[in-house]
């Protein structure tokens, strides 16, 4: 086992940065989730630490070790692919041997690990079973189990739950969590879904266009994002984004299509000198309320089971959502409503870069 | 068509499916009919061949021609395989056909390697050039060749008679197909799992090629037992390595030359092709329309 | 554990990429020499023999001539003749092939009792070879023990030596043995044809004429055009047929001289090599033309199965 670090990677592609000055540190046992839309840069960072890509500037390096120069095989890391990349010409159990034989392991002592490995992951009735003879989640596991099988110093993991439907990715996450924390590797886990980074990861690393927005513990990222792309990224739905004025020079209060809403009581420091800004509230943050500061009409009422979400429309550019419980009363589609705030809840960003001024936390 | 055939109701409906019924039964017997008719055709020359070799000279001249042979005579194929010599012939063909298609397999494997998987300059300009050998006709190689092989001094030796052959254009493309279709994933898989490039062949890329393998082995077997023109221009004298396909155009024309005999040695030199036909038909057609079908 | 072997990114990178690159180039040499040794060096040794005048006799160096040989075989009678039963020969062969063969495809097409046997028997010619296919037909077409004179065919001279009969005769050989490949390819074209596209035309109401002729036709016409080409710069190559029914000794010679036997006699028995190059050359403008035709028409007119 090992830690593991970027220290200012960066990868183009024909000049197009995919990964730039990357510094990150992924601590020996922890599960670090890289988030971020499709294309942002995050299963490139992950190849530059299995070695499929040689970054073009800066150091990866495992267990203190930079490791630019040693080839993918010598850096003892294990991958899990989205594809899951089982050989299909193999059965399972040698699918999960495979990566056993180039180590020198004698026979015995393979067949032994492999079945070891195989019972915890309850794939021992199919070790003579072909990958097209599996399901998608047997797949997995398989891909997995084969990630296990040489005890390497790092997972790599690569939306490894993609692939599968709804209910059995519920299943499969809560199984790699408890399996990180029984095996205690340094795990490195790619998604673009946000609800799956915010239930595994003992920290999440966000990423856009290459560069790193935010790295932290779930809780963290999601109480105070550093920037715009972090709060809409993050929660479902997203934040709340609406163009706002400050009111006066005490800044307590920004102006917002349809109305206002109460910033902290500490207001924003500095502001005078932001042109634009934006002020962003999590859905579960406001409220239908006759003593609302925001005036909206009802464009849509979803209800998911215990929540109902209420698409609002602002003056006539904005809208936001409304989580409410599902037991409250229920608006109808075009009804005129008030919104309230709830106090200490409103994030400040810039209009122009989106970095964070101020808010809760 | 009958006027009631469009009404799908009660009496009427099902005299209509009546209708249609013994249409369709008419239509199934004419399809029969043809293909029984285009079956004898295609076989009767290879049948009455056989049956023919099978024959006493005496009755050959029979007519109509027997359609069974009541008294098989299998001394023809005795006389072929020892003063025909197709024994010889035989064996020839055999070391001709295995050091070919041996040879296109191997070359065409690593090529294809290379074309698939490799990286280095002038890549795309080799693999032109490759293609650029389904161009050129062998017959139109014909004259430098035959004076290359003389000069090598390889007539009358395997090495004139297969080393032209080692490589091909088609079987190099086959399998630079088979090897992309490979997705990217596996081929890091193995990397990570400690595989190179010479193991991840082995291990992989060459067991998920086999249907490519098994399609291009069984198209040089067939082209390389079958070749006649080039074993004919470097096979000048002598048996040492002529092949079956030569032995036959002497049977029919001057060592022993009896009609009977040259059946049977006809026999002979076709009966491992139809082996091959039968067990490997699926192959044999993929190989063959490999350029055909989108 | 692992290499500890410290150099700068850049130069391992480079060194990698050098070898892997070495060792692309050692994967491709071994095909690379056989084409080079008897594929390109013999092809562009034509150009310059064709240039050069074999002397009559043995020993004597050959003389540069120019494109005056070009010009003289080109012209000559014996190669005009020789052309002329070639491109006969395409005619006669071809068409004849392809369509037999897509007739015994689209009867053997559906899914039917027997059809695999049926199926082995029309590909079975696929393996005869021209030695055997020319001793079978060889002997069904002899004027003692053939079958010819029983059915009434009696011509004189014999049928392999008659100045009229004897390429078609080859023809019909010809034709037989190139059943099997014309079926094979044939019932390739027809099974990637998209059942549903055939049930979509016949729920419109097309009758079973209309759906061949309208739907399946056209949309096995790359195939058909792909068998045509193939098939044609086969029919260009033919040899074994010639060599064995016929021979330079036949009273017919003259009338089956097909390009490639005339190479071969001009290379082995008139011995002069600049000839050979140019027709040799002409052999390969044809090939070419053939293909370059299917690459004009494969675009423009077939219609493809989108």
């Amino acid at each position: 086992m090992a830690d593991v670090a970027f220290r200012g990677a960066t990868k183009r592609f024909d000049r197009r940065p995919a990964v730039e000055h990357l510094d990150l540190e992924v601590a020996d046992g922890e599960l670090l989730v890289l988030l971020g839309p499709s294309g942002c840069g995050k299963t490139t960072a992950l190849r530059m630490v299995a070695g499929l890509e040689e970054p073009d500037e800066g150091e990866i390096v495992i267990g203190g070790r930079v490791v630019n120069d040693v080839e993918p095989k010598d850096r003892d890391v294990a991958m899990v692919f989205q594809s899951y990349a089982l050989y299909p010409h193999l059965n399972v159990e040698r699918n999960i041997e495979f990566p056993l034989r180039r180590r020198g392991v004698d026979a015995q002592r393979r067949r032994q690990t492999v079945h070891e490995v195989a019972a915890s992951l309850g794939l021992q009735e199919l070790l003579a079973r072909k990958p097209r003879e599996l399901s998608g989640g047997q797949r997995q596991r398989v891909a997995l189990a084969r990630a296990i099988v040489r005890q390497p110093r790092a997972f790599l993991m690569d939306e490894p739950l993609s692939n599968l439907d709804a209910a059995l990715r519920l299943q499969t996450r809560a199984d790699i969590v408890a399996l990180q924390a029984r095996l205690g590797t340094t795990t490195l886990y790619v998604t673009h879904d946000q609800v799956e980074a915010m239930t595994m990861g003992h920290r999440i690393a966000v990423l856009d266009h290459g560069v790193l927005q935010q790295v932290g513990p779930p809780h963290a990222l999601y109480d105070r994002p550093a920037n715009l792309f972090v709060a809409k990224f993050l929660g479902s739905p997203g934040m709340n984004v609406l163009p706002a004025t400050l009111e006066g020079t005490a800044a307590h209060v920004a102006r917002v299509d349809g109305g206002h809403v109460p910033l902290g009581d500490d207001g924003v420091a500095a502001s005078g000198q932001v042109a634009s800004l934006a002020v962003g509230v999590r859905p579960e943050h406001l409220a239908l309320s006759p003593s609302g500061t925001l005036e909206a009409k009802v464009l849509l009422v979803e209800l998911l089971g215990a929540d109902v979400h209420v698409l609002c429309q602002l003056g006539h550019q904005t809208k936001l959502v409304v989580r409410q419980d599902a037991s409250a009363p229920r608006p109808a589609i075009g009804d005129g409503v008030r919104i309230a705030v709830a106090r200490g809840s409103v994030h400040v960003f810039t209009g122009e870069s989106g970095g964070r001024l101020g808010g809760p936390g | 068509m009958r006027p009631d055939s469009r009404n799908g109701s009660g009496e009427r409906g099902s005299r209509c499916r009546r209708g249609r019924a013994s249409r369709r039964r008419r239509r199934l017997a004419a399809r029969y009919t043809l293909l029984t008719i285009g079956a004898l055709v295609v076989l009767a020359p290879l049948y009455l061949t056989f049956v023919s070799s099978l024959l006493p000279p005496s009755a050959l001249a029979e007519r109509p021609p027997p359609l069974f042979p009541l008294d098989p005579q299998w001394h023809d194929y005795v006389i072929a395989w020892t003063q025909g010599d197709l024994g010889v012939y035989l064996r020839n063909s055999a070391i001709q056909t295995g050091i070919i298609v041996c040879g296109q397999l191997v070359t065409s494997v690593l090529a294809g390697y290379a074309f698939a998987f490799l990286r280095f300059p002038f890549k795309r300009a080799l693999f032109v050039v490759f293609l650029a050998t389904l161009m050129i006709p062998f017959e139109v190689t014909l004259v430098t060749n035959t004076q290359t092989i003389s000069e090598l001094g390889w007539y009358n030796t395997f090495a004139g008679l297969t080393v032209p052959f080692l490589a091909t254009g088609v079987g190099t493309f086959l399998l630079r197909q088979a090897f992309l279709q490979i997705p990217r994933d596996l081929r890091e898989a193995a990397t990570l799992d400690g595989y190179g490039r010479l193991r991840f062949l082995l291990r992989i890329a060459l067991p998920l090629a086999r249907p490519a393998l098994a399609a291009l082995g069984v198209f040089s077997f067939l082209a390389a037992w079958n070749q006649y023109l080039w074993p004919l221009v470097v096979t000048g004298s002598g048996n040492g390595v002529r092949t079956v396909q030569i032995g036959l155009k002497l049977l029919q024309g001057t060592e022993v030359s009896r009609t009977d005999v040259a059946l049977a040695g006809t026999v002979i030199a076709v009966l491992p092709l139809l082996v091959l036909l039968v067990v490997f038909q699926k192959q044999l057609v993929r190989s063959l329309t490999a350029g055909a079908v989108k | 554990m692992s290499r500890g072997r410290e150099s700068p990114p850049a130069r391992t990178r480079r060194s990698r990429a050098v070898r892997e690159a070495a060792l692309g180039y050692l994967l491709v040499l071994p095909a690379l020499a056989v084409f080079g040794v008897f594929v390109f060096y013999p092809f562009a040794e034509n150009f310059r023999l064709a240039l050069y005048q074999t002397p009559p006799y043995p020993g004597l160096p050959s003389r540069y001539v120019g494109l005056h040989q070009v010009g003289q075989v080109l012209a000559s009678s014996g190669f005009l003749q020789s052309l002329g039963s070639t491109l006969l020969f395409v005619v006669m062969v071809v068409p004849a092939g392809l369509l037999i063969g897509l007739l015994l495809a689209v009867a053997a097409h559906r899914r039917l009792r027997a059809m695999a046997v049926y199926r082995v028997i029309f590909s079975s010619t696929v393996v005869t070879s021209v030695a055997v296919s020319a001793l079978v037909f060889g002997t069904l077409m002899d004027p003692v023990v053939g079958l010819l004179p029983w059915l009434g065919l009696n011509p004189s001279p014999p049928i392999l030596q008659n100045t009229t009969w004897a390429l078609p005769a080859i023809a019909v050989m010809s034709v037989w043995q190139f059943l099997g490949l014309s079926f094979v390819v044939m019932s390739a074209g027809l099974s990637a044809v998209p059942e549903e596209v055939l049930e979509a035309a016949r729920v419109d109401g097309a009758s079973e004429r209309t759906v061949f002729w309208r739907v399946t036709v056209p949309l096995l016409s790359p195939t058909i055009f792909f068998g045509l080409v193939v098939a044609t710069i086969y029919a260009f190559q033919t040899f074994g047929q010639v060599d064995i029914l016929i021979g330079y000794s036949s009273a017919a010679f003259e009338h089956v001289n097909l390009l490639v036997y005339d190479i071969l006699n001009t290379i082995e028995v008139a011995k002069t090599s600049g000839q050979a190059a140019v027709l040799s050359l002409a052999l390969f403008l044809l090939t070419l033309g053939v293909t370059l035709l299917q690459l004009r028409l494969v675009e423009r007119r077939v219609h493809y199965a989108a």
